[in-house]
């Protein structure tokens, strides 16, 4: 203020502060997110220019793509819960997960076929398809909880990479167990019964029956799931497990038996997923995989360890897939996208990283930071 | 006295007439370390003990061989007469030993109710099929639960009420996180209560609230409670008994006048005389 003070440097600008504190690793990201944001934008206005030249998928077609991107998405969302919980419970990625999935779906297709052969499928096609859901669901949840019992405790206490490696090696133990014994063949759940097939108009929008069923039990599911998780005791201890099990044992929780509930809820989840897929896609030892994995996806999409994370992400990951080729990709002149789905979707992974680090809904700092 | 020599039926009940907790002997090293040296503590039923010393005494290693974090090397802690070395920790709390941390650990992202709830679910029975198939059991169990959490927590006057209830842990203060800690381990519904450090970076005015607490620990609900405790003001106010720890073995044990007053405790707090060094 006065004439004794010493002369200072200028103080910067705003622009020059945001400068200096950027990196390199900063400003290449920045190019990368307003290059994506500016290719989707390009993609999607050829699209409309596209539609409104008359070329494209019709305006029928894209609603049809949309819902069946939307069952495809609930599969997903149901499979990725089991990623996540065991995620959020013991902190490592089960990619044994898929095969879980896969065995369920297997073993609801016998039930299936036994029921379709004593002729229960046909004369009672609800009743059948319940118990064809249960089958698939305890088989799931038994593999799931078989999985964990056998090739995961033992591993608890050892660095978080061993489980992980073993898991990968339960997947393919698995696959190739489901090979050696029912072959390499793919099967298909006897066929719908009339009134399941077809279309039905939902507020005027003709909506395929198969697919309502996929998204409606999903539906149920998912929103049973959140009201066991949030609402129960046993909810509340694996949430208080997933937080801290050394503290949560001290309140009185029994871990051990804690975190095989949270493996067989997962599973139960991948089971009732596993019997939805089988009856629209078929069954084989290898149709673990790729759901597995986009599974998987949809959990760090949404933001791994939280579930309602995997819900949604799992639907946004089957919208990206489903839709995303011809909207984006399409837009841009690319020819026969929709063969780019799977690139499609873990395009969307990479760029939903880029822009939201710890997923969707996850939370960017740690539990142990907060409290 | 002595847990020969007592009927063998009122073990782990609360008929036992024996002492609350007694310690013989208990030894524990960490790769080398002697965290305990071969530790007698004895609590009697209804009182308030506490457990000082200089830091790295061994005064937390010593609560966290009890409630069953880490097994004894050797020694037996007999509680309520039952031999309860070694067990799992959810084996002791469900024996009605609970304790709390020198650094608060809660469940963060559990609301405040929540927190307490899960505390309260050792004591009831039903499992994820009653759940899930919503038998009247419980029900009832679930609507109980509720209330005695929100019981527990109105114990602590309006620090943890109306709105705070639904707030997740991490946004409390850390006096009221101290607090839920203790309604926590409250809800467990315990006969001893092992509180470490409560008063840890309070102000004043919290300490002093928590003073008071801890003695109503007692008089309103029974609790046993020992504590480990570095403001003498609080050690002096509060308990009938003080232990003395240093090196990971008991120094002296005694009311606090006793122990203030002890020649080696003020050694141990303060060192010798400079003097005295010489001669010694």
């Amino acid at each position: 203020m006065t004439a004794t003070d010493p002369p200072r440097t200028q103080a910067p600008s705003l622009f020059t502060r945001a400068r200096r504190r950027l990196t390199w690793v900063d400003s290449f990201l920045w190019v990368i997110r307003v290059g994506a944001v500016l290719l989707i934008a390009w993609g999607l206005i050829g699209s409309i220019q596209r539609f409104t030249a008359g070329l494209g998928p019709t305006g029928s077609q894209w609603r049809d793509l949309l819902v069946a991107a939307i069952a495809f998405g609930a599969m997903y969302g149901l499979i990725a819960i089991g990623y996540s919980m065991v995620y959020g419970v013991l902190g490592f990625i089960n990619f044994a997960h898929g095969e879980v999935f896969m065995s369920g779906a297997f073993i609801g297709y016998f039930a299936a076929t036994a029921l379709s052969n004593g002729g229960l499928w046909q004369s009672n096609p609800i009743i059948a398809m319940l118990l064809t859901l249960l089958v698939s669901m305890a088989t799931s949840t038994f593999m799931a909880v078989l999985v964990e019992r056998v090739a995961y405790r033992r591993l608890r206490s050892s660095p978080r990479l061993i489980p992980l490696i073993t898991s990968i090696g339960v997947s393919f133990f698995l696959q190739y167990s489901f090979l050696g014994l029912f072959g390499a063949t793919v099967r298909t759940y006897p066929t719908l019964p009339p009134f399941m097939t077809g279309n039905i108009d939902i507020l005027g929008v003709p909506v395929q029956r198969s697919q309502l069923l996929v998204i409606v039990v999903a539906a149920v599911a998912m929103s049973g799931l959140w009201q066991f998780v949030t609402r129960t005791k046993t909810g509340r201890a694996m949430r208080a497990v997933a937080e801290d099990k050394e503290i949560a044992a001290l309140m009185g929780i029994n871990v051990d038996r804690t975190i095989v509930t949270t493996f067989a809820v997962g599973g139960a989840m991948a089971g009732i997923a596993g019997m939805l897929y089988g009856q629209l896609y078929g069954v084989s030892f290898f149709m673990g995989f790729l759901p597995g994995i986009k599974a998987f996806t949809a959990a760090v999409l949404g933001g791994i360890g939280v579930i309602p994370g995997a819900m949604a992400g799992g639907v946004l990951l089957g919208l990206f897939e489903g839709v995303g080729p011809l909207l984006i990709l399409g837009g841009l002149g690319i020819a026969s996208p929709s063969q780019l789905r799977d690139a499609v979707a873990f395009s969307a992974l990479v760029l939903v990283l880029i822009f939201r680090p710890s997923g969707l809904f996850g939370e960017a700092v740690g539990a142990e930071d907060r409290a | 006295m002595s847990a020969s020599t007592a009927p063998a039926a009122t073990i782990g009940t609360d008929e036992w007439p024996g002492p609350l907790l007694e310690i013989r002997d208990l030894k524990k090293n960490f790769g080398g370390i002697q965290a305990l040296g071969g530790v007698d503590f004895t609590v009697e039923r209804g009182s308030i003990v506490s457990v000082i010393g200089p830091n790295g005494a061994g005064k937390t290693s010593f609560f966290n061989v009890i409630s069953g974090l880490f097994p004894p090397d050797e020694g037996e802690i007999y509680f309520k007469g039952e031999d309860i070395a070694g067990l799992a920790p959810n084996q002791i709390t469900d024996r009605r030993l609970a304790r709390t941390f020198q650094n608060v650990k809660l469940f963060p992202n559990l609301t405040v109710l929540e927190n307490v709830m899960v505390g309260r679910h050792c004591r009831t029975r039903s499992g994820a099929w009653d759940a899930i198939l919503q038998t009247p059991r419980y029900r009832r169990e679930q609507k109980e639960t509720e209330e005695y959490a929100r019981e527990v927590l109105s114990f602590f006057g309006s620090r943890l009420a109306g709105y705070r209830l639904e707030q997740p842990a991490f946004v409390l203060s850390y006096a009221n996180r101290r607090r839920l800690e203790i309604a926590r381990a409250m809800a467990t519904a315990p006969d001893l209560l092992l509180l470490d450090e409560p008063t840890a970076g309070m102000n004043p005015r919290e300490t002093l609230e928590l003073t008071e607490l801890i003695g109503r620990l007692r008089s309103d609900k029974g609790f046993t409670v020992v504590l480990i405790e570095h403001d003498m003001k609080v050690v002096a106010d509060v308990s009938d008994r003080v232990t003395v720890f240093d090196h990971g073995v008991r120094l002296a044990e005694g009311t606090y006048a006793e122990v203030s007053t002890d020649d080696k405790v003020i050694e141990a707090y303060l060192g010798r005389p400079a003097d005295e060094e010489k001669t010694a």
